[in-house]
């Protein structure tokens, strides 16, 4: 590193409107401020998280996200090097007030300005916490992705593998809300599953007996709910025990198929880098502790360096944004006034499709 | 709304194949203009359904793409002709946030499978055809009921001879 840089990061691709200032020095970078405006808090009048479609809400946001992060940064937009944002792939309504809101910002203040791919954010997020060095194998799992990736650089990534269906984090929601729990589902599943037993009701392992690094999560849905309502037709309701139970046999059938999967795909990485064996996961399922101590297990069985951001910087945040452009900015990259949303956006430009493409069409 | 009157088919789908083939079935039998709205519980077959819907039109158009659920995005579209748009309106709160997304217009000029479509009210569009997917006790069984107007009974035709469709 030569010089000190300085990037202002917007992020309003999904839910989540979020800015944040980052700081490349020669140690390393740093974090000087995130900012995440969330919708629950917003919308919590008609209960439950409400996902931010309309562009307008996530512009008005923007504004006071941006003023916040810089205060909290100490700095002004004099002092900064550049203005990242989220240009896709996600919503298109977001996306888009993110992009015009970065734009205007980059003209006003003479400023280079860089789009980042959101899911490059993700990706990148290993450096920007633990300084993991390239290549490394990513396992990028949330609520909207799941994906096994090698990162090369800071914008070059080969795709392993990924869910053919649903992302674990919504089957997660989703069996939080069969079994009666609260939202995120996550957390909710996690602490019944602590006191049940795994081993209770039989769960389906998708996809185990094929080969390759692909995944599959929907078909454990309807084994919950099978379970569920045999329960209940035995019992006349749900009993606690019961649903810890099923909670534990759930998250032991998601743990195995991602450890599993993980094996594979670090075995292909490492016969693709043998010099350079390290694991990363990003995302907000990286938080269960069950399934991150069975990932960092399959690290070590190889020798893997494991590496794995903390939660909130795994889920949507601003700061990864920013060090996503930085990234971008110090290989030459700059985008001009003509930088467009792009709903879809594949990380790796070889694959056909992946998930997480995200939608076109909404109005702005 | 069609959901009153008897369904014009009333289906078994005995596992995730069965309700592969439907979606495949239907593939080809759809086109623009065409509003498809997917009812039952989750985990009754409407995401399944629309996968196998989705990727039987692409691979018609020699592509093989993955189709994401459409939970988190709320909408995923497909640029084909006609485009097709999968919409998860769960997490919906007013049918003008439909509105927001681009849903009515895209209801004149997609191929649109809608799930959890109660959150249109009365954006529902009038021709559109309801598929009402149920568990059926024990193992991977569903069934489905079809309803839609006249014309639907018609393009529907070779429903008639279901399962061997």
């Amino acid at each position: 590193m030569t010089r000190t840089l300085t990037f202002l990061g917007l992020e309003s691709s999904c839910d989540d409107t979020a800015a944040a200032v980052v700081r490349m020095e020669e140690t390393g970078p740093r974090i000087l401020a995130s900012v995440v405006a969330g919708q629950t808090a917003l919308h919590a009048p008609y209960g439950g998280v409400v996902p931010e479609i309309a562009a307008r809400a996530h512009a008005e946001k923007l504004d006071l996200c941006v003023e916040e992060a810089l205060a909290e940064a100490g700095v002004t937009l004099a002092d900064l090097d550049g203005v990242a944002v989220t240009a896709g792939p996600g919503l298109i309504g977001g996306v888009m007030s993110g992009v015009m809101c970065a734009k205007g910002i980059a003209a006003g203040a003479g400023l280079p300005l860089v789009g980042v791919n959101h899911l490059a954010g993700h990706a990148l997020t290993p450096q920007l916490t633990e300084g993991l060095a390239f290549p490394y194998l990513l396992l990028l799992v949330s609520g909207g992705h799941c994906q096994f990736l090698i990162a090369h650089g800071p914008e070059e990534f080969t795709r392993l593998g990924g869910t053919i269906d649903d992302a674990p984090g919504e089957a997660f929601d989703k069996t939080a809300k069969l079994l009666g729990l609260p939202q995120p589902g996550g957390p909710a599943v996690e602490a019944e599953a602590m006191s049940g037993d795994p081993k209770a009701v039989h769960f389906p392992r998708p996809l185990l007996d094929r080969p390759g690094c692909d995944m599959s999560f929907s078909g454990l849905k309807t084994a919950l709910l099978r379970a569920r309502d045999a329960e209940v037709a035995e019992h006349g309701g749900l009993r606690r025990q019961a649903r810890r139970d099923l909670c534990a046999g759930f998250q032991a059938a998601v743990t195995d198929v991602l450890a599993e999967k993980s094996r594979r795909a670090l075995r292909e990485y490492l016969a693709h880098a043998p010099e350079h064996p390290a694991f990363a996961v990003a995302g907000g399922v990286a938080a269960n502790a069950t399934i991150r101590a069975r990932l960092e297990q399959v690290a070590a069985e190889v020798g893997a360096t494991f590496a794995a951001p903390p939660l909130k910087l795994c889920t949507d945040n601003a700061a990864m944004i920013a060090y996503a452009g930085i990234a971008r900015f110090e290989t030459g990259a700059q985008d001009g006034m003509d930088l467009s949303a792009r709903p879809r956006w594949p990380l790796d430009r070889s694959a056909p499709a992946m998930l997480g493409s995200g939608k076109k069409g909404a109005k702005a | 709304m069609p959901t009153e009157t008897p369904p014009l088919f009333t289906l078994d789908l005995p596992d995730a194949e069965a309700t592969a083939r439907l979606g495949e079935t239907l593939a080809p039998l759809l086109r623009a203009g065409d509003v498809l709205l997917l009812e039952g519980q989750i985990g009754a077959g409407k995401t399944h359904f629309a996968r196998a819907l989705i990727s039987a039109r692409l691979a018609a158009l020699g592509r093989h793409e993955d189709i994401p659920s459409p939970t988190f995005t709320l909408v995923q579209s497909y640029d084909a002709a006609p485009e097709i748009w999968h919409a998860d309106l769960y997490r919906l709160t007013h049918p003008d946030e439909a509105i927001e997304l681009g849903l009515d217009e895209a209801f004149e000029t997609a191929i649109c499978l809608v799930e959890w479509p109660d959150r249109l009210g009365d954006l529902t569009p009038p021709g559109a055809l309801t598929l009402r997917f149920s568990l059926r006790a024990g193992g991977a069984a569903r069934a489905v009921e079809i309803s839609g107007d006249a014309a639907w009974r018609a393009r529907l035709q070779p429903l008639e001879s279901w399962p061997d469709a």
